[in-house]
């Protein structure tokens, strides 16, 4: 399981790093969306990943869940939520007031 | 507990919010609030540089959880600093957008307030996850100020700035997640003693975690390689607002002296010193690239801006040091450049608003209005940035090539501090005779008299009276940057305080 996280997590961000190099919003906005789930995903996991275990100390439990990684992962989820619909809403207003939708507002044939 | 620790970061938080609920209401409720809100915060933030003044260090836990199981806040001699020079900016910098650019979009006051709020808790948290948090809640506001009037230019350099600032977040998040993932703590004292204990076989993680949030940090400071967010931002947004972004470099600063002072410092075991070999190099490059910036822009705009990067290579070259008497000079030096970088991007407002069509352009046009007292205070300014005698520039750059005496790369700095501090001069020396000596006769049909000169100057004046009070108090303001830099570099006494906040061993 530990491999199949680490490499969907790499792929996440080589797709997020690829796309946010991209020329025009929309792909840019794409990676910075693959970078967030990615880093969610690394935060998630960097509380070792169990099966089965409660979340909370239990006298009988053999361990338990980190429960801190899960509450920094839902503030991360919310602050990248609140940053996607920002960006998207500027890389409309950029859109529509530079006339066209590349990142340095150029015109291109 | 000392309650006041956590005022500083509640009532810009407060105050916004009111503002929201006032909502279309007179304007000049809106404005009486907003400065009101800021006079108690500047006498919070001096009440709390007198409680730490003694060298006690003031812990809050949020919820009464000890760390480091909840999240403290921590009221230091640097955090108290920084409040300070945040809060007299934000004073000078209101003080001018009342004059009407506050009315150029809705809710700059909300967001004034709110940036506030995450400069405030950025320097107070003792949480690195916190930290993040607050940096998310500084830059959300500081898109919307940035983008505050609309306009093409504005969008297409606060686009830049805001993908450049996510990706930043997201390494930072990162660093924070690998800290955690090896260490199992994310308060910074925790966080300290722990990177200290660590097994030799964690450190390789240990140390790119570090030096990652180095880069999130030289992201923020507008360090050499990621500075080019930075000059295009600053020039194109509204004077108020450039003004008070020019704290928010320094929070990159200050994020740098706190975590590599108290996490990564001397006593850190096998991380220890982490990123001493860098930081010199790369302040140095960035206060000959800064200035060289400076000499080469087309726009007084873009040149204060260019000032910025250039004033942040001075600061962590002093920060770089890494001795007391270096970081003292930083120290001295920091609240310095903030205000003249910020009295330097109103004037070029003032005088972009006289010249018409031409702006802020370096091109010679006719005799603007009031081009006498305009004139002087441009000289008073560029005097005090370029690092001219007699002023608290000056003494920085002294203060700051004392301290490198005995370092090892001291022909280094020399070169590169004075090299940078020629270019300045010159640069700023054609700007001023190509804005005001060199000027065109004045057209027939120019108007007399400019906008209002007085809402426009007094804070100009407050901000370079300010730089004028670092000069002439040089004594005890040197001094209590010296208690600052003792401090710092003592981080047992900061982990002795939040981990065992009863004093009991």
């Amino acid at each position: 399981m530990e491999a199949l996280i680490a490499l969907i997590i790499g792929v996440l961000t080589a797709c997020g790093v690829y796309l946010t190099l991209r020329a025009r919003t929309f792909p840019v906005v794409l990676g910075l969306t693959f970078l967030s789930y990615a880093v969610n995903l690394f935060l998630f996991a960097m509380g070792r990943l169990t099966i089965g275990q409660p979340p909370v100390i239990a006298a009988q439990a053999a361990g338990y869940a980190d429960p801190l990684p899960q509450a920094l992962v839902l503030t991360a989820i919310v602050i990248s939520f609140g940053m996607t619909a920002f960006v998207i809403v500027l890389a409309l207003k950029a859109r529509a007031e530079l006339g066209n939708d590349h990142v340095d507002g150029r015109h291109e044939p | 507990m000392n309650h006041w620790v956590i005022a500083p970061v509640l009532l810009p938080l407060l105050a916004g919010i009111l503002l929201l609920l006032l909502g279309r209401a007179n304007p000049l409720w809106h404005r009486v609030l907003s400065v009101f809100a800021v006079l108690i915060q500047i006498r919070l933030a001096l009440a709390l540089v007198a409680a730490t003044g003694g060298g006690d260090i003031l812990v809050y836990a949020l919820g009464n959880w000890p760390a480091p199981f909840g999240i403290v806040l921590v009221a230091d001699r640097l955090a108290a600093w920084m409040l300070v020079i945040t809060a007299l900016l934000a004073l000078f910098a209101l003080l001018y957008a009342i004059r009407g650019e506050d009315r150029a979009g809705r809710h700059f006051h909300v967001l004034f307030q709110l940036q506030l709020f995450g400069l405030n808790g950025a320097f107070l948290t003792g949480d690195l996850f916190n930290l993040f948090v607050f940096f998310e809640i500084l830059l959300l506001a500081s898109y919307g100020l940035l983008l505050h009037g609309g306009g093409r230019r504005r969008t297409r350099a606060g686009l830049h700035f805001v993908v450049v600032n996510l990706v930043g977040s997201t390494l930072f998040l990162f660093a924070v997640g690998t800290l955690y993932g090896v260490l199992g703590t994310l308060n910074m004292a925790d966080l300290a003693i722990r990177v200290a204990a660590a097994p030799p076989e964690s450190i390789p993680l240990v140390r790119a975690a570090g030096l990652l949030l180095f880069g999130v940090f030289a992201l923020k400071a507008a360090l050499l390689p990621f500075y080019l967010w930075l000059p295009a931002a600053y020039a194109h947004t509204s004077a108020p607002a450039a003004a008070l972004f020019a704290i928010m470099t320094k929070v990159g600063a200050y994020g740098i002296l706190r975590v590599y002072t108290l996490i990564f410092g001397a006593d850190a075991g096998l991380a220890a010193d982490l990123i001493e070999s860098w930081l010199l190099p790369l302040a140095l490059a960035t206060l000959i690239v800064g200035m060289a910036g400076v000499v080469a822009a087309t726009h007084l705009r873009q040149q204060a801006a260019y000032l910025v990067v250039a004033s942040v290579g001075s600061l962590l070259t002093a920060f770089g040091l890494n001795n007391a008497a270096g970081i003292a000079a930083g120290l001295y030096y920091l609240p310095h450049t903030t205000f003249a970088t910020a009295a330097l991007f109103l004037l070029a407002d003032a005088i972009a608003r006289r010249r018409g069509e031409l702006g802020d352009r370096l091109d010679p046009g006719p005799v603007i209005a009031n081009s006498g007292l305009l004139g002087g205070l441009f000289f008073v300014a560029a005097v005090a940035v370029a690092g001219l005698p007699p002023l608290s520039g000056f003494l920085g750059k002294f203060l700051t090539l004392r301290a490198a005496l005995d370092h090892p790369f001291l022909p280094w700095i020399m070169g590169a501090v004075l090299a940078a501090g020629l270019l300045g001069l010159i640069a700023l020396a054609r700007t001023g005779s190509l804005l005001f000596h060199r000027a065109l006769p004045p057209e027939a049909s120019a108007p007399e008299t400019g906008p209002a000169l007085a809402g426009e100057t007094v804070p100009i004046i407050g901000l370079l009276l300010l730089g004028l009070g670092l000069t002439i108090g040089a004594g005890p303001v040197f001094d209590q940057a010296r208690a600052i830099a003792d401090q710092a570099l003592q981080p047992q006494l900061y982990i002795q305080a939040v981990m065992n906040p009863g004093g009991k061993p």
